[in-house]
């Protein structure tokens, strides 16, 4: 039985010994194996070299990063907190994401940039961002989100094979609260694919990372109400999987959205979207959200306001059935 | 400073490279000036679109990246292409960039030039990033990289002086102090005297030369050059020029500066001191110089015309470099455009 953070380490751990390519890269990420431990024992192991303490600098980090993805390298950056990777911000979007296409295919910079993310612990200002929405923005790049050990590691080692760049988003509060069976081999899960968590025929729950686990408490409340919930994981937020989205939609004919970013130009907003334009005529009720608010994540007192709960969920869903 | 060409062409020391040497740096130079207004001629027709001049700064593009290696990476700006082209990037490509067309962004397989950034700073961090995967994998390849006097102000200048110190990677940062960055001199950029001194805060050797001085700069960034291939380390060169046109073909210089001191810099032209130089020595002489820049004019107006007659892309090609495949999304979206 592995934990998310021991998944992820597992991925990395074999994508150093299977590749000589690989470098992890990040503060703290080795003396001390980061500060969630998930690189734990990694310089150890494949020396400093190739798993690098840096400088506190994030910008520092990604843009010396796609130096060495562009010299050929394939590095895996882990930035502290989702909440610190703003100063990073313009090396992936004027960089990162660009320089493929402002070379045409000359230079490529394949790189993982790691970030745990969400709420829901209690931490200090900063610590508890959930912004994917301004990198699922960002041409030339990738985002993904697993929500399971067996899919963080399956994710995290196709992401370091991927011939582009990937972020990599980790879930806080998931990283040590479930546990499942992962093989100790090498698996991957692919890109751009989204996971049938739970088959139901009445709603269809979307969602991704951290509340992947509010939405399954939610379906098994709603079970208990005679409501059959789909829990659709998207894991792959860009390239997204419209595809399972709409087949589920099709066939339950109601959906209920669920992130806990907040609300306005979230990622649940581009979800809808791609429902109304292509599976409008077999909704039977408007789509619902459950998100954050609109607002800064409130620090932990207050905490519990802003981030969804299950019973947030089953409001939503039986709302869609009222319909 | 260092200067050993003085403006007169007389020498304060020895020359670090010979006379044929220097005769081919002084025809690169010219070719490189000859690119220069050809460019900004045919922008001012409309055949190019925005371009930024690099008059005056000849000796430091041509000094500096004539002290690499063929496979040494280089990472420069838009206002660079001496340097990128004396490195191998083509006139072509360099000209198709500024014609607004992505395909002059991927120079030849052999040719280790990224395409010029134009973002301020950010890039100075690749090379530090480029020289790093060198010195993991035991090559001693090193990487240069080129930016502006206003670039240092920028903090993506500050982590990649302090990365590249840290790590002691393989780096060369060229900084050329053209004396302006648009409209603001250096005077309102930083309260340091130099730029060459911010190097010592970072633990990194600086040196100030003088940047219209073909000799003087070739000789800092030689001797850096050898040092980041030894494993010893990056190394800041300010090469004090200054840029003789306005920032790009949109600006107006006489908005910020004065015409005497454009005339006291005119003065200090780095492709004359190299001729008087030159002359000096018994090693020029006109119909020389004319068949040089009439190679240049060949070489040139073939690029352009190379580069006017590529066909212009199909809409279906701006998907086709975001990835490696197209996405599903993608595709689709492709398909809405043809």
């Amino acid at each position: 039985m592995k934990t998310i953070a021991q998944s992820i380490n597992d991925a990395l751990r074999t994508a150093l010994a299977e590749r000589d390519d690989v470098v992890v890269m990040g503060e703290d990420v080795g003396r001390t194996g980061g500060v969630f431990r998930v690189t734990d024992g990694l310089l150890e192991t494949f020396g400093p070299d190739r798993v690098i303490d840096t400088p506190v600098a994030e910008s520092g980090i990604v843009g010396t990063a796609f130096g060495m993805a562009v010299a050929g390298l394939r590095p895996v950056v882990e930035i502290q907190f989702m909440g610190f990777s703003y100063p990073a911000y313009d090396q992936i979007i004027s960089h990162v994401g660009r320089i493929r296409n402002r070379s045409r295919h000359r230079f490529t910079a394949p790189m993982v940039i790691r970030m745990p993310y969400g709420g829901g612990i209690g931490a200090a200002e900063h610590h508890s961002e959930s912004t994917e929405a301004i990198y699922t923005h960002i041409p030339g790049v990738k985002v993904v989100v697993p929500s399971t050990p067996y899919d963080a590691k399956g994710l995290l080692l196709a992401a370091i094979d991927d011939p582009d760049p990937v972020i990599f988003l980790e879930p806080i509060r998931l990283y040590r609260s479930v546990k499942e069976d992962v093989p100790d081999q090498p698996i991957r899960v692919p890109i751009g694919e989204a996971r049938v968590v739970r088959g139901g025929g009445d709603v269809t729950i979307i969602t991704y990372g951290s509340m992947t686990r509010e939405s399954r408490q939610a379906a098994e409340k709603l079970a208990e109400l005679d409501v059959q919930a789909e829990i659709i994981d998207l894991r792959t937020l860009t390239p997204l999987d419209s595809d399972t989205v709409l087949a589920s939609v099709r066939s339950t004919h109601r959906a209920v959205v669920v992130h806990e970013a907040q609300r306005t130009g979230g990622f649940g907003a581009e979800v809808i979207a791609r429902i109304q334009e292509q599976g409008l005529y077999s909704l039977e009720a408007p789509i619902e959200r459950v998100t954050g608010w609109d607002i800064v994540v409130p620090l932990k007192r207050t905490e519990r306001h802003h981030l969804p709960d299950a019973d947030r969920i089953v409001r939503a869903a039986l709302k869609t059935l009222e319909a | 400073m260092l200067q050993i060409l003085r403006p007169d062409g007389s020498l304060t020391s020895d020359p670090p490279v010979g006379i044929e040497r220097t005769r081919e740096l002084f025809a690169a130079m010219l070719t490189a000036r000859r690119y220069d207004e050809k460019a900004m001629a045919i922008q001012k027709q409309g055949r190019l679109a925005t371009y930024a001049p690099f008059r005056g700064q000849e000796a430091a593009q041509i000094g500096s990246a004539a002290a690499l290696r063929q496979d040494d990476w280089m990472v420069a700006t838009y206002r660079d292409a001496a340097a990128m082209w004396m490195h191998g990037y083509s006139w072509e490509l360099l000209l198709l960039g500024r014609m607004g067309d992505e395909r002059g962004g991927h120079p030849a397989d052999d040719v280790p030039v990224l395409p010029p950034s134009i973002t301020v700073g950010a890039h100075m961090l690749h090379a530090v990033g480029l020289a790093w995967a060198a010195r993991i994998r035991s090559e001693d390849r090193v990487a240069i990289t080129y930016f502006g006097d206003g670039a240092t102000s920028e903090g993506d200048f500050h982590e990649a002086m302090n990365f590249g110190s840290v790590y002691r990677t393989g780096t060369v940062f060229l900084c050329q102090n053209n004396g302006y960055a648009i409209s603001m001199p250096v005077s309102g950029q930083t309260a340091s005297e130099t730029l060459a001194q911010k190097a010592q805060a970072y633990g990194m050797e600086g040196l100030r030369v003088d940047g219209n001085d073909l000799f003087a700069v070739f000789s800092a960034t030689d001797t850096a050059v050898r040092k980041a291939r030894a494993g010893q380390g990056p190394t800041l060169i300010e090469a004090v020029t200054y840029r003789i046109g306005p920032h790009t073909s949109t600006d107006d210089p006489g908005r910020y500066r004065s015409n005497d001191e454009e005339v006291t810099w005119r003065d200090l032209d780095p492709v004359e001191r190299v001729r008087r130089y030159l002359v000096a020595q018994g090693a020029w002489d006109a119909p020389w110089e004319a068949q040089v820049l009439a190679e240049a004019i060949t070489d040139i107006e073939t690029a352009v015309r190379d580069a006017e007659s590529l066909p212009e892309a199909d809409g279906s090609e701006i998907f086709d470099a975001m990835y490696e495949r197209l996405t599903p999304d993608l595709a689709r979206q492709q398909g809405d455009v043809q």
